[in-house]
């Protein structure tokens, strides 16, 4: 079949976890925005969901760090933190083996893509996972891009990624759904938490919906760090996203700072059927 | 200094519970499989969270040690404030790599 579906959202691990925390509608209207998401994905009645996340050492670390992997596993555990503190219950969540291993063929013959076996799932898979597949009962196929650990992949090979994924899903029979997930600007577990560039985060959404891959690819990551700080580096994940719907535009359904989650909400959705 | 293995310490407490039961039971049995000078001894037995950042571990995994040694959030964030105060400018890692004040 083909990609049915592809969107961003944001995974901070506040979310969940400081909830209670969060003023005003904040909380109820990011949570509204990502119940519409999961509508949205499950109305295009996806066999499963492929979900590019930047983890944060959960399962890579800086002795054997992959700029791109895939999970080829049966199942998957998540999340490593601590439920009560991320306010997500541990559990067990469903992968294919199968489709993950056709998908990792095909990539390969444009990036160099990891695999992994085993994976534990933090909070940069499972926040989006609570809200999009809360029964935990489509199959999912978990992505890393190293954006936590330098040196990190370029732009540009993020939006190739894409790209070979794209070209990926379009070759296997299941209906596949993808979500990137990360931040845009912030500073997360800093002592600037919270601070975030709402003016830069706009922009970067302009770039984002339009599908600009000049102006997508257009940051340095110094440029990034000193603006958006190291949580800025997630771009990567929105960016992957953009390469596979090349062509298409997005709209983001959501948007708004809020600081006792350290990020900027998002919530977007490409126009697939712009190039059905 | 020898930042790779604190973080490296912590990344295994994170995602092994044995690991952490031990720890929390015996530091030192723990503390001696690394590679690890005096002030970064010191400052995961405390723990002193503010001076683990100064020494540039990354907050994604800071945070979650923070979080298992007792520290709600507004208090690892205002330990890391804290620090910075007292110690300075972060002295390794992802947040020296431009004016070494971390995030401020």
């Amino acid at each position: 079949m083909s990609l049915v579906f592809a969107g961003v959202c944001s995974h901070a691990p506040g979310i969940t976890g400081r909830k209670e925390m969060a003023g005003g509608d904040d909380a109820e209207t990011l949570y509204v925005a990502m119940d519409e998401m999961r509508q949205a994905m499950e109305a295009t009645r996806p066999d499963a969901l492929i979900v590019i996340a930047g983890e944060h050492f959960a399962n890579f670390f800086m002795n054997n760090m992959p700029a791109y992997c895939m999970g080829m596993a049966q199942e998957y555990e998540g999340p490593i933190e601590d439920p009560e503190w991320l306010g997500i219950q541990r559990t067990s969540v469903p992968g294919n083996p199968d489709l993950s291993r056709r998908i990792i063929q095909h990539t390969l013959q444009d990036i160099d893509l990891a695999y992994a076996e085993e994976w534990k799932f933090d909070h940069g898979i499972m926040v989006p996972l609570h809200f999009l597949t809360p029964r935990y009962d489509l199959p999912i196929i978990p992505v890393n891009i190293n954006c936590q650990g330098p040196p990190i992949t370029p732009l540009h090979r993020a939006w190739a990624f894409g790209q070979a994924l794209r070209k990926a899903c379009n070759a296997v029979p299941e209906r596949i759904a993808l979500v990137g997930t990360g931040g845009i600007s912030h500073w997360p577990a800093t002592p600037d938490s919270g601070k975030i560039d709402e003016a830069w985060d706009r922009d970067f959404l302009d770039r984002w919906s339009s599908n600009d891959r000049q102006r997508l690819l257009d940051y340095s990551d110094e440029q990034t760090y000193l603006e958006a700080g190291q949580g800025g580096f997630e771009i990567r994940t929105f960016i992957a996203i953009s390469g596979a719907s090349e062509g298409c535009t997005g709209t983001v359904h959501y948007y708004r700072p809020i600081p006792i989650f350290a990020v900027g909400c998002t919530v977007g959705i490409m126009n697939l059927e712009e190039v059905a | 200094m020898s930042l790779y293995y604190v973080q490296k310490l912590l990344y295994e407490l994170n995602r092994d519970p044995a690991l952490q039961e031990q720890f929390f039971a015996d530091k030192e049995s723990v503390l001696g499989d690394y590679k690890l000078d005096a002030e970064e001894t010191e400052a995961l037995e405390k723990p002193d969270i503010g001076m683990l950042y100064i020494l540039g571990v990354n907050g994604q995994i800071l945070m979650h040690y923070a979080a298992m040694c007792g520290y709600a959030w507004p208090e690892y964030i205002q330990a890391m404030r804290d620090a910075l105060e007292e110690h300075g400018n972060v002295r390794a890692g992802l947040y020296v790599t431009t004016d070494g004040k971390g995030a401020v």
